[in-house]
């Protein structure tokens, strides 16, 4: 990680802000998808989060997007606690969701904050004369951030949907409309994008042409606080709502296996034994089927919506 | 001082077409190592040669349909990059790629863009025509991991005074040292020129001229940044108008270069020598191959020496800036030209 300031910040809407970001010596090339790992301060510890890099400025600063989320799990809300001269660490620029150059057709899905990954996209895919169209959802019209910056770059080829005013993406007709070479890039919440997935898959579309990012933090029921029971270790732990389970558990001392810690690796997966309330799974590792089977969770980003889940754990 | 001394947004010979088939072949250019292969469909296609996963090459995989399959735990990757087979899952992890290179079939050679795939431009692929095959005739080679700085090769076909202690047997001749030339630029090339006017010719043109009597020889060389050279070479009877414009009565040849940096000191040379007289002879085309590269015995046996010896001695006394002589003004533009590429992508 390497020393940074911010020089700019800037209310996008009622619960997304706009932060600019200058490092010594700049930040060297970035390509559009790429994202920036920042150091955070989390109930007084360091950790790292990941932000989709909207774009660089001339003077070669970087210009990121950050929601505070009520249940935060302390990201968003120590981003939020940033002005004008702050000194911060960042690492990177990294890109797990580069575009594919050269494809006769592009489809950008949006959902909320899942905006800033495909702000980028758009922008590049319309300097390069490529055929594409935006699909933005929000929950209402005042939630769309980066609206007219969009309407400005990318025109007619943007369509927005404010789910207060009952506008959902039609997936099956959208890509019963692409061209078959055509790829979907979506970023959004987890049901947005499982709605996606299953869509993509109905319409006989290969499944690595469908491209996500996913940011770990939604799911389908809200974050609240649960217990993990591991009967192995003869242990309960709560998990409150700005922990993740994998947090918790290793915070209890429980020694458990994990990777990306985003929901895709798989390594972080439990064994559910039962479970007082449902399991909310939010990754993206298993399947829809594996998840109705509720045999295992990715303890990383998933969680319970209930009172209790009973786990168990690898032995030593 | 750049820190590597080529431009990554620049398209690089990495094979001749008739390397690539429907097999895995690995080569490093940029320091990058590449696996190539031909689809189904005839197009080549340029991967990162490492899995995703664990980094093992994927050259040492199998190629399955128009897909690589990784030989150690069997992830599949397609044509352009992406995962297709993740073992022991049902789903694929989304980040899971590997990178793909654009890639152009031209002029024999395939070329293979190192740099921001966005930018990838077919049309400033540079001129090299005359390796088509069709006016020229001409069989060339590959020196595959010659180790010198590519820009060593660059200089030497700049500065074609060294023909004359080089190569003395052959086409060295004292007119070069006495002979003086031309240099002009343009925004991506550097041309050096020069004439020598009703001189005797050197074994290898007299041979080729096959008449007696004082000859009029050319030499002017093209360099197009970063990579490419050809040389319009040459001889004619003086007083048959070839410093006019008309060669008809003279023997017209071309050297051709196509390079790719491997390494910062180490680079492959796509050689051709081509021409238009002759063409039909296939027994010319081989002697003028193997006059070229013979087991160590050709003249560009003698270059490689030169270079690789250069080499070495440029990484065990390294000394900036060479010293530089009049001789080398076409070199020296060369080199401005790829500088200034170098410094305009890490500007942008």
């Amino acid at each position: 990680m390497s020393a940074a300031r911010i020089v700019a910040v800037r209310d996008l809407t009622e619960d997304i802000r706009l932060l600019e970001i200058l490092r010594e010596g700049g930040f060297g090339s970035s390509s559009p998808g790429a994202h920036l790992e920042v150091g955070v301060v989390v109930d007084g510890r360091a950790d790292t989060r990941a932000y989709s890099i909207l774009e660089a400025t001339p003077e070669g600063a970087v210009r990121i997007a950050v929601k505070r989320l009520k249940t935060s799990r302390g990201g968003s809300a120590y981003m939020g606690s940033l002005k004008p001269g702050d000194r911060l660490r960042v690492d990177g620029p990294r890109n797990h969701f580069p575009l594919t150059p050269g494809l006769p057709e592009y489809l950008l899905i949006a959902g909320g904050i899942g905006i800033t990954p495909i702000y980028a996209h758009a922008q590049a895919l319309a300097r390069a004369g490529a055929e594409f169209r935006v699909l933005y959802a929000a929950r209402s019209r005042a939630d769309l951030a980066l609206l007219e910056e969009l309407q400005a770059t990318v025109g007619e080829r943007l369509h927005t949907f404010a789910s207060d005013q009952g506008q959902r993406v039609d997936f099956a007709a959208e890509f019963a409309a692409l061209a078959p070479q055509a790829q979907a890039y979506v970023c959004g919440p987890i049901g947005m994008l499982e709605a996606a997935k299953r869509a993509w898959v109905a319409a006989a579309r290969p499944m690595h042409e469908l491209r996500f990012e996913t940011f770990g933090a939604s799911g389908h029921w809200p974050t609240c606080a649960f217990e993990a029971r591991i009967p192995r270790l003869g242990k309960t732990i709560a998990v409150p709502a700005t922990q993740t389970l994998l947090e918790a558990l290793e915070a209890a001392g429980v020694e458990a296996m994990s990777d990306c810690r985003k929901g895709e690796c798989g390594l972080c997966a439990l064994p559910i034994l039962a479970v007082d309330g449902v399991v909310d799974h939010r990754d993206v590792f298993f399947n829809d089927a594996e998840k109705a089977a509720g045999g295992k969770l990715c303890a990383c980003v998933s969680r319970v919506y209930g009172a209790s889940v009973t786990l168990d754990i690898a032995g030593r | 001082m750049p820190e590597t001394p080529y431009p990554l947004n620049s398209w690089y010979p990495i094979a001749w077409t008739h390397e690539i088939g429907r097999a895995l072949f690995a080569r490093k250019i940029c320091d990058r190592d590449i696996v190539l292969y031909r689809r189904a469909d005839g197009e080549v296609a340029a991967l990162e040669d490492a899995c995703w996963h664990r980094l093992l090459p994927l050259s040492l995989g199998r190629l399955i349909g128009d897909q690589v399959m990784c030989g150690y735990h069997g992830l599949v990757f397609n044509s352009a990059g992406r995962c297709t087979f993740m073992p022991a899952q049902k789903t694929i992890n989304p980040s899971a790629c590997v990178r793909a290179y654009p890639v152009v079939e031209r002029h024999r050679l395939v070329w293979v863009w190192p740099g921001d795939p966005a930018l990838a431009d077919p049309s400033i692929l540079p001129d090299f025509h005359w390796n088509d095959g069709a006016d020229w005739k001409g069989e060339g080679g590959t020196f595959v991991g010659l180790k010198c700085d590519y820009r060593l090769v660059v200089d030497n076909l700049m500065d074609l005074t060294h023909e004359t202690y080089v190569h003395s047997e052959s086409i060295g001749h004292d007119a070069i040292l006495d002979t003086p030339f031309d240099v002009t630029h343009g925004e991506r090339t550097a041309t050096l020129s020069r004439w020598m006017i009703g001189i005797e010719a050197p074994p290898f043109w007299a041979q080729q001229l096959g008449r007696p009597g004082p000859v009029d020889r050319w030499q002017i060389v093209t360099f197009q940044a970063p990579n490419v050279v050809v040389g319009d070479v040459g001889v004619a009877p003086t007083g048959t108008g070839a410093p006019e414009g008309d060669r008809a009565q003279g023997v017209n040849g071309a050297f051709l270069a196509a390079l790719a940096p491997e390494t910062a000191t180490s680079c492959h040379y796509f050689w051709n020598f081509v021409r238009t007289f002759r063409t039909d002879d296939a027994e010319l085309t081989r002697r003028l191959t193997v006059a070229h590269v013979n087991a160590g015995a050709g003249v560009y046996d003698q270059d490689h020496r030169v270079l690789e010896a250069q080499q070495r001695a440029i990484t065990a006394n390294p000394r900036q800036p060479f010293y530089n002589l009049n001789i080398d003004a076409g070199a020296l533009w060369a080199r401005r030209k790829i500088d200034l590429l170098i410094a305009a992508e890490r500007g942008a």
